[in-house]
């Protein structure tokens, strides 16, 4: 990685009631989709605002571009934001809110109209100049809000929610589409979201936060196959926990007894969090672990249980599983291929599953 | 519209006796007699003829439009600094700073008049077009500010965030995105603000010096008999100002609302 | 000092800062023009004057003289019966022309009504209440329409000069601003609550009075403040219509300040007004809260 293109160092915002930033530090590399993914209230967007210079941090440092942004206000950063409503200006035109910044570089009416003209070409938009903005939709709102922040060739695009105002589908369209877009122009974007699949889906890296701080900051693979606490991998996605204890503990090698379950050996990556506890818990993803149906055979090892609950989605079903010994029920979630029956509640099941899979919380 | 029967008749018959007066001040205006009684006698223009001659008539038309028209610029300043205020910053006692400038909506004005009579006669300021605009300005500003505030507060905060991020300053920011978007709340206030200062009659009649407003003038024309026709007149006339004046402003708000893309929500003020 | 000089310069670029700079030249305004001649009236209310020279030692004559003279007594608590009067007609008027635009008219054409219902309010409010003189007179529109239709024998002679002649004339004046903040708290009501109430097996009736009107309480008792601690002080209508015997407070008030030359004696009486009507506003809001358990 180059020279990092953001530095954050214990950055810190105290409200006099609340600590919305606990000393929160990273690097951001130029060229990144960087997101703050985390719970309402975690303090994300309050640092994605402290970047953009809307927030002045009580504590810690912000440099851009190796300049440090202490006194620097939001209207010379290097930045840009797209805000959760989008902004956009209702008395003026599309074309005159995605030239809104354009107004102080000293360029002509036919330079700007030119570049103006781009960047709605860019978001798919071309030839909207002249709609009223009022009339648009929340797709729309949402490109022309990106055309007017991109507009003004910024080193950090600062994303607010960006898509938490459009439906399900149209978000699901938007989540691919801002991704080639930064792919596209190159500029480092800072996307701010509560939602872990939209994080997962766009972002290079993420930071997970919590209570003002980061959490976990990782790739999304790394993110969701090595959380480093219960609390990140309950937020990312579906885990099983199944209490266990530290029984043996040589080298990089630790040997587990998992409740119901019995010893397993698991390697010392599998306890990203690290910690040294003997009481621990292990936790395993839904997908993770397979029902044998019709006497289905599988390397690894085996536990039998009953079903308890079954919730059908049409391309999965999900399982709820009592495992003999196992204190818990745990889901599982199978993929509905051809020829595969789904179980009945109260069916008794065989649950395959692999130790590597296993994740440890000590 | 269902059940509303006996509402709507209640509805109506409410409606007539709010414009029960109203509706007789141009009947009695082209009245051709001076009793201001039924029967009507017959159509005359004489009294509005008679407008026209009456100088200390046009002298208070002049001194009140001068009083109501400084009056709505100044409330209107005071409350664009005071509903900018309260919409957008939190700032220590804002309740208790708030509330206080509120105040004179619901204190009777007549407390006001004395109140800011014995100051100014205290303080040995004479009486004149000024000391109304001072008491009419203390009047119409919690208008002013309870118009903007909604005005202001209807403007997403983020806006102007947006446009300072794009490069602008705090102060361009106001002037090219807030400005042109409250501005239909500006424009009410200015109308509201004149035209309560046009009507108001006792803080005028406790303050006014040598030269009295429209309504002082009124209100010592009503002791004579002879000129109540007059009276008629001028009131039909000043009726119909303040219809063009209210149609007005609620252009403005309309146009308001469709501007910003909101749903009209309806409701004058 | 430099920590002091940094935290003062925080404290200027801080919101609170900003907010009271910006609310200041209001703020100062009211101070001046308001709080200060306030403040002089309740130091008035202290003196004494004799034609135009003002005695500034203290004396509690002028509160015993507004408050044991018989004249001065019969006027405040008639102005009180006025103004109460005055505060049920125009809220109990008000409150089915409020639940009507609301619930009966369509939504595109409530803004017409509302509309509808302040246009006459726009018009010269002397000239408003000098028109319900000419209603309500011996040989006025209301009595020659009964004797033309043969309702009455001879002309009505209860409803001018007196009482009933000013507290009509002020349910009129009164009237939107009884209604607007009624119809604004009918507006607010979520109609499925109404649903919701029906679907529990109550009546319309009893919808109403277990669900709409509870929730409509904080618009009727912002109506009935906003019409009451006004009217008190109201000059115009007792003088016009009123008569001898339907003069008010306020009358009084300006003869002290006007005619006699007793501005200390006009302060005390305008503050013991006010005082009266604040202590039964707040026990108004206090009632209201204990028994109805209003949310503002």
């Amino acid at each position: 990685m180059s020279a990092p293109l953001i530095e954050l160092e214990t950055v810190e915002k105290d409200y006099g009631e609340v600590l919305a930033l606990a000393g929160v530090s990273a690097e951001i590399a130029a060229g990144e989709f960087f997101s703050l993914l985390g719970p309402s209230g975690c303090g994300k967007t309050t640092l994605l605002r402290t970047i953009a210079g809307f927030e002045d941090p009580t504590g810690g440092r912000v440099r851009i571009d190796g300049r440090d942004m202490e006194g620097v206000p939001a209207n010379s950063r290097p930045t840009n934001m797209v805000f959760q409503s989008y902004a956009i200006f209702p008395h003026l035109s599309v074309g005159q809110n995605v030239g809104f910044g354009l107004r102080r570089k000293g360029l002509t009416k036919t330079e700007m109209a030119r570049q103006v003209g781009e960047a709605l070409e860019m978001v798919g938009l071309g030839g909207y100049e002249a709609r009223a903005s009022h009339a648009l939709s929340g797709g729309q709102r949402q490109r022309v809000a990106l055309a007017r922040a991109l507009i003004m060739k910024p080193k950090v695009l600062l994303l607010d929610e960006p898509l938490s105002a459009l439906d399900k589908k149209l978000r699901e369209q938007m989540q691919v589409e801002l991704r080639k877009l930064q792919r596209q122009v190159g500029i480092t974007f800072i996307l701010v979201t509560h939602d872990q699949e939209e994080a997962l889906i766009m972002s290079d890296r993420i930071a997970v936060m919590f209570d003002g701080q980061i959490a976990q900051l990782d790739s999304p693979q790394a993110l969701y196959r090595r959380p480093v606490s219960r609390r990140v991998a309950e937020f990312i996605g579906v885990m099983n926990f199944i209490e266990a204890e530290v029984t043996a503990e040589t080298g990089d090698r630790l040997t587990v007894d998992v409740a119901g379950l019995g010893a397993v050996d698991l390697s010392a990556e599998q306890c990203p969090g690290g910690g040294g506890g003997r009481g621990a818990a292990v936790g395993i993803r839904p997908e993770t672990m397979t029902l044998l149906i019709d006497g289905e055979t599988r390397s690894g090892r085996i536990t039998e249980g009953s079903v308890e609950e079954v919730v059908y989605y049409g391309d999965m079903t999900y399982y709820d599983i009592r495992l003999d010994g196992v204190p818990a029920p745990v889901t599982i979630s199978m993929r509905n291929l051809p020829g595969r029956a789904v179980l009945e509640r109260g069916a008794r099941a065989r649950v395959a599953w692999d130790a590597s899979a296993m994740v440890l919380f000590r | 519209m269902k059940r509303s029967g006996w509402l709507g008749i209640y509805a109506v018959a409410y409606l007539v006796f709010l414009y029960a007066p109203v509706v007789l001040l141009p009947l009695f205006a082209f009245n051709d007699a001076t009793i201001i009684a039924f029967p009507l006698s017959g159509f005359t223009t004489e009294w509005f003829a008679q407008l026209a001659t009456i100088e200390a008539l046009h002298d208070s038309v002049i001194n009140s439009l001068y009083i109501a028209v400084s009056t709505a610029i100044l409330a209107t300043c005071f409350g664009v600094f005071a509903a900018r205020a309260s919409s957008r910053y939190d700032f220590p006692a804002k309740r208790g700073i708030m509330g206080f400038i509120m105040i004179p909506l619901v204190l009777p004005e007549i407390i006001i008049a004395v109140a800011l009579l014995v100051v100014l006669l205290q303080l040995g300021i004479a009486l004149s077009a000024w000391t109304v605009i001072l008491g009419h300005v203390l009047l119409c500003t919690p208008f002013s500010i309870a118009i903007l505030n909604s005005a202001f507060l209807a403007m997403d905060r983020s806006l102007e965030e947006a446009a300072y991020d794009l490069g602008e300053t705090r102060w361009s920011a106001f002037r090219l995105i807030t400005l042109p978007l409250v501005m239909p709340g500006i424009v009410s206030s200015l109308l509201i603000s004149f035209t309560i200062s046009l009507d108001e009659f006792i803080i005028a009649f406790f303050l006014t010096g040598n030269e009295p407003t429209l309504p002082v003038y009124l209100w010592s024309q009503l002791r004579f008999p002879q000129k109540i026709p007059v009276v008629m007149a001028l009131g039909t006339i000043l009726l119909a100002a303040s219809l063009i004046l209210l149609t007005t402003a609620e252009y403005f708000r309309r146009r308001g609302v469709a501007r910003t893309g909101a749903k009209d929500t309806g409701g004058f003020l | 000092m430099a920590t002091l000089a940094a935290r003062l310069r925080r404290w200027r670029r801080s919101e609170g800062a900003q907010g009271l700079l910006l609310v200041s030249p209001t703020l100062l305004y009211a101070l001046l023009l308001l709080a200060a001649p306030l403040a002089t009236i309740v130091a008035f209310s202290f003196w004494s004057q004799d034609y135009l020279t003002i005695d500034r030692s203290f004396t509690l004559e002028n509160y015993r003289e507004a408050w044991t003279e018989p004249l001065f007594r019969e006027l405040m608590l008639r102005s009180l019966a006025i103004s109460g009067a005055v505060t049920m007609v125009t809220v109990i008027l008000a409150f089915p022309i409020a639940y009507f635009v609301s619930f009966h008219v369509a939504p595109e054409r409530k803004a017409l009504w509302i509309f509808l219902i302040t246009i006459p309010f726009w018009t010269s409010y002397l000239i408003r209440v000098f028109l319900w003189k000419v209603i309500l007179g011996y040989n006025g529109v209301l009595n020659s329409g009964l004797l033309g239709l043969g309702i009455i024998d001879e002309p009505l002679t209860f409803i001018l000069y007196n009482a009933n002649a000013v507290v009509i004339t002020l349910a009129h004046a009164w009237a939107p601003f009884a209604i607007l903040p009624i119809f604004v708290a009918l507006e607010k009501i979520d109609r499925s609550l109404l649903e919701a109430s029906r679907d529990l097996g109550e009546t319309t009736v009893t919808t109403f009075l277990r669900v709409t009107l509870p929730l409509a309480m904080p618009g009727v008792v912002a109506a009935v403040l906003i019409v009451f601690i006004p009217t008190i002080g109201d000059y115009v209508t007792p003088r016009l219509v009123g008569g001898p015997n339907g003069l008010m407070i306020a009358n009084m008030i300006q003869v002290q300040f006007m005619k006699l030359n007793n501005a200390p004696l006009g302060a005390t009486l305008a503050l013991s007004a006010m005082l009266i009507v604040g202590a039964i506003s707040i026990l108004f809001l206090w009632l209201n809260r204990r028994f109805l358990k209003v949310r503002q």
